[in-house]
Parts: structure tokens; C-alpha cells; sequence
């Protein structure tokens, strides 16, 4: 028996929303739908007058109907916004090929310009020839790594105030349930945001970050909108597969937990001590970074000294993948390094010693959340919850150390205060935990790093589909 | 006596990627009784669908398409181009010459 549309319209419903559990007809149903997104973006007031906005557009769901609903709304509204479309060419044969002529076919439908970027051109690396390298063990961190600053560089180019994202709710909370489920409190705390982005930064901007997934597919199919479904190529995160299936159980059950799971992560408070990465340029490459050097440099350097996991598991691997490496170029290189390291070593045993451990026990219960870390060599050892007479050392001359490193061997600073600590720990324990999963550690610019943002979903396919 | 019910299976949104890539396929279903006898029932439900689809359809990688005897969460299914959960999901009396969508929300974007 047909049902009838709840806004009494007179025609059957055509769908039952997630979000509300009403049954509508396809009109009020796109009616709904828009209006929404116009709230969400007028309320967070996401847009100015006059303002050009990058839409980042891969091909698929999210982004094309982030682009039809922007230029929709962008037309009923008078948001008087200049619409662009973004995409990101990884080099990912049979994948992103096909999905960019997706972003064709919209550039055309919504009749917006389109630039197109590709690693290749940035970086001198398509993700098949990384993966040739790598093997499939990591290659989201690359690609997720290298997209979001490639997102950065794109919008510079196209000088445009903010740079629009697909990430729909079930995306958010998604990634809010991985950041509780690793301990990633710096990235719980700005995963939920709508608008991220600090000064000197181009912010991102999630228009559709209420809107639930199967919203977004039926609105596409309703509307006939032409969109690329595959899965993507690489070994995808089995921890992040998990996560999405268990969420998608849950949310057949009782669909209003995606929107409690986002509320839960809007709400939720984060004690003082843990505080989150200040935004800096990276020194090399001279985009964002929340490192002196940043993660695509790291990376990068990584890939063109032959050295591709530098940067992706725990930095005791990094210092003796460099250590390897500079043994073959100079010696002399080598003999430099060794001493700084064998300096840091003694400079962070005495700490360690007149901390009683304590120091150290405390940044590995917090292991994966690199600000405590930072706090705890900058500030006074542990930001105050350590009881070490942090005053008997100066963490000047520690840090003068890892600044020295820092510019010698292009590692960041997280990866050479690891280091040291690894080397304490005899590093058997730290190392190999995150060998193969997405690294939260090492990188703390932004949640949507892996591949969650693209092919990411796919990774879900594995196991979770 | 029911006689064979013809009805269109429709797979989109990556859903087609497990289904030899075909989107569309026309199918005649046998009588229920005939090619389920200990079901209780005479009409084909879509709960009998899954499994008919199962038996002949999908050869491998099952998980991907159904999680116990419905789909996987995630995966929309449209009875004639309206949202299954309208019609009593499983338990719909598939009629003749009705169209089956199956979408999947669950590949990437
Ligand atoms: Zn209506
Ligand atoms: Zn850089």
C-alpha cells in the first residue's frame, strides 16, 4: 500500500528519512534535503557574499551532489558565490582515470571550471608508482597525506576563500568514533567541526556535514545525477572497516545515532593539558603544517631517497632507515648523526632518570597523541601531571638538539622525539603497534589525512563492504 | 496455483560491481512452492528475493551484499522506485512486473 507524503501534498511517499522517520514524496523530499544544507550553511555561516569556494570534487556521491545542491542553492539564495570545481589526480590507474571523467561530466552539467592537480606534477610521484614502491601496506597515508595538501595548493592557485568538502554525517561520525576508538582526543576534539582552518590557512568547509549518506544516494538517484562508484584499487584500513560497519549496524537499528555520535563528539569536553598543535608553515614546502617539516615533505623525502616507509611507522624505524642510508652516502654524515643522537640520548636519559620514569610512562599512555607529547619536552615535562623536576634540565638544550636533527635529516619533530623515546624503551613495544594502520601519530594536521576522504570509504569494502 | 512472477533487479551506486558489472537483468521467478516447498507462504517475498538472488546471482564475495538473510546495512533497496523501508522491507509481496533497486551507499566518493 502506498504511503501517503507527510507534508499532506496529496502524493505518495517516495522515501523514509533517517534523520526524522518521515515518509515523503520526492518533491518535499528535495525540498527538505536543500533546505537543510541552506541552514547548516547560513547558520555556521559557512559563505560570504562575493567569495570564491573550491568544491572538492572527486566523482563520486558526496561531491557531485555537494556540487548540484551548492549551485542549486547558490541560485535560489543570491549567495552570490563564484563555484569551482577541485580534483585531486592521484595517479591511480582504473580508478581515479575513470572517476575524473566524472568531474568532467559535472564541470559540464553544473557548468563550473574545473582544475585539475595531479601528484604526478606535485610531487613527481603518481600513487602507482608509490605503490610500486611501498607496496599496499600504506598507501593511504601517502595518498591521504598528499591530497590534502594538494587541496591546499590547488586553492592558493585558485585563490579562493574556502575550499568545500563532501563529508557528510555518516563520515563524522565515523571518524569520530576511530579518533575515540585510537585515543586521538587533539583530532576528537576538531573532527567535528564544520569549518576548520586557522589564519594563513584555507579553511574547509563541510556543507553537508548533518546530511545523512542515504540521503545523499537517494537524492542522487533521484535528481538522475551522474556519479563514479568503485572501489578503490589499494589495500584499504581494516580498523577503519570495522568502525564504518559497526556504525552502519547501529544505524539500522536506530538511525538517530549518527546525529547523537556528532553531538557526542560536539560536546565532549577535553581536559585542559591536552592541547592541540599550533598551525605553522612547513620549512620546506611552505604550506601548513602543524610540523617544522610537514608530512608530504617527509614523506616525499622519504619516496626520493629511496627510504619510502620514512615518516609512515614508528620513528625508531625512521632514525635507523636514515642511519642506513647516510652509511652508504657519507660517513661523515653518518658520524653526525650518530653523535647527536648518542647527545639526545644522554640528555633525555638524565631526564628520564630524574623523573623517575614517570615522564615516560606518561607519554606512553598517551602515545598516540602527539600534543602531550609535545608538551612534554616543551613545557615543563608532562604539562605539570608529571611530577619531575623538570627545572633540573633545560629543555632548551634538548631542544636545540631536535632542531638540529631536525634540519639535518628533514624528520619532524615528532619523529625525533620518538626517537629518543623509542630508544629508552628499547622500542620493542612501540614499534610494530602501528606498522600497518593509519598513522595518527606522527601527523597532526587534520582528521581526514587517510583515505576516509576519498577512496577511504572503499576501504570499508574489505570487510565492511 | 501462483503463477512465475516476472519482475527487473537493478543494481547501482557500486552495488553492480558484485553482480558482474550488469546493472540491469530481467528475471522470472518459479513458483515459491516449487523452489522453496518448506516455505510457509505462497508469495514471494523479498526475503525469498535475497535468498533467490543469493542461490543465482552472486557467486562470490556475499558478505558484501547481505548480512543474514537481508542486505547489508548500507545497502538501499527501492520497490519501484520508493524506499523498501515504506513497504515493509523483507516482508514486501513482490508483485508482477515490479522493479527491485538495490543501491549501495557504501563505495567511495
Ligand atoms: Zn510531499
Ligand atoms: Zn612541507
Amino acid at each position: 500500500m502506498p504511503v501517503p507524503c507527510r507534508r499532506d501534498c496529496g502524493k505518495n511517499a517516495v522515501l523514509k528519512r533517517p534523520k526524522t522517520g518521515d515518509a515523503l514524496c520526492k518533491e518535499c523530499f528535495f525540498w527538505a534535503f536543500e533546505t537543510e544544507i541552506h541552514y547548516t550553511i547560513t547558520k555556521a555561516e559557512l559563505f560570504n557574499k562575493g567569495d570564491s569556494v573550491a568544491i572538492g570534487a572527486s566523482g563520486g556521491k558526496d561531491s557531485t551532489v555537494l556540487a548540484y545542491v551548492l549551485k542549486t542553492l547558490n541560485q535560489r539564495y543570491n549567495y552570490g558565490l563564484n563555484l569551482l570545481l577541485l580534483s585531486i589526480d592521484e595517479g591511480i590507474t582504473g580508478y581515479r582515470d575513470d572517476s575524473l571523467e566524472t568531474v568532467k561530466q559535472n564541470r559540464d552539467d553544473y557548468e563550473m571550471p574545473l582544475k585539475i592537480l595531479s601528484y604526478k606534477d606535485l610531487y613527481g610521484w603518481t600513487m602507482d608508482e608509490i605503490v610500486a614502491q611501498i607496496g599496499r601496506k600504506n598507501n593511504c597515508t601517502f595518498c591521504g597525506v598528499f591530497r590534502r595538501q594538494a587541496l591546499d595548493r590547488g586553492a592558493a592557485m585558485l585563490d579562493v576563500k574556502c575550499i568545500a568538502t563532501g563529508h557528510n554525517a555518516d563520515d563524522i561520525a565515523e571518524t569520530v568514533l576511530m579518533n575515540v576508538l585510537r585515543g586521538d582526543i587533539a583530532r576528537l576534539k576538531r573532527c567535528t567541526a564544520i569549518s576548520t582552518g586557522s589564519e594563513g590557512t584555507i579553511p574547509r568547509v563541510k556543507p553537508l556535514k548533518y546530511t545523512y549518506e542515504k540521503e545523499i544516494v537517494m537524492y542522487a538517484h533521484y535528481k538522475k545525477l551522474v556519479y563514479f562508484s568503485t572501489e578503490c584499487v589499494f589495500a584499504p584500513n581494516a580498523y577503519r572497516g570495522h568502525a564504518r560497519a559497526l556504525l552502519k549496524d547501529m544505524e539500522k537499528i536506530r538511525p538517530s545515532c549518527i546525529m547523537d555520535i556528532i553531538y557526542s563528539g560536539e560536546t565532549m569536553s577535553v581536559k585542559e593539558q591536552v592541547s592541540l598543535p599550533t598551525q605553522r608553515i612547513c620549512s620546506r614546502c611552505k604550506f601548513v603544517s602543524s610540523q617544522e617539516v610537514c608530512k608530504a615533505c617527509v614523506l616525499l623525502e622519504g619516496l626520493n631517497k629511496g627510504l619510502p616507509k620514512l615518516g609512515i611507522g614508528k620513528s625508531s624505524k625512521a632514525k635507523r632507515m636514515l642511519e642506513e642510508y647516510n652509511s652508504k652516502q657519507t660517513q661523515n654524515e653518518s658520524n653526525k648523526l650518530e653523535e647527536a643522537v648518542k647527545d639526545l640520548k644522554d640528555v633525555s636519559n638524565v631526564a628520564t632518570d630524574k623523573s623517575k620514569g614517570l615522564c615516560r610512562n606518561k607519554k606512553n599512555t598517551n602515545k598516540e597523541n602527539d600534543n602531550v607529547d609535545n608538551k612534554c619536552n616543551k613545557n615543563n615535562c608532562c604539562g605539570g601531571t608529571c611530577k619531575s623536576n623538570a627545572k633540573n634540565i633545560d629543555p632548551a638544550v634538548s631542544n636545540k638538539k631536535l632542531n638540529m636533527l631536525l634540519e639535518q635529516y628533514g624528520l619532524d619533530e615528532q619523529n625525533t622525539e620518538d626517537l629518543s623515546n623509542t630508544e629508552k624503551a628499547n622500542g620493542s613495544h612501540i614499534e610494530g603497534e602501528n606498522s600497518d594502520n593509519e598513522e595518527p601519530t606522527v601527523n597532526g594536521d587534520d582528521e581526514d589525512d587517510t583515505c576516509s576522504s576519498s577512496c577511504g570509504r572503499l576501504g570499508s569494502l574489505q570487510i565492511g563492504f | 496455483m501462483a503463477e512465475p512472477l516476472n519482475l527487473s533487479i537493478h543494481f547501482g551506486g557500486g552495488a553492480e560491481l558484485l553482480f558482474d558489472k550488469i546493472k540491469k537483468r530481467e528475471v522470472e521467478l518459479p513458483a515459491l512452492k516449487k523452489y522453496m516447498p518448506d516455505c510457509q507462504h505462497e508469495k514471494w517475498t523479498i526475503r525469498e528475493l535475497l535468498q533467490w538472488i543469493k542461490d543465482n546471482l552472486l557467486k562470490e564475495r556475499l558478505e558484501l551484499f547481505m548480512q543474514g538473510d537481508s542486505v547489508r546495512p548500507g545497502i538501499l533497496v527501492l520497490i519501484n522506485d520508493a524506499d523498501w523501508e515504506l513497504y515493509g522491507e523483507l516482508d514486501y509481496e513482490i508483485q508482477n512486473n515490479d522493479t527491485i533497486l538495490f543501491i549501495s551507499t557504501l563505495h567511495g566518493g
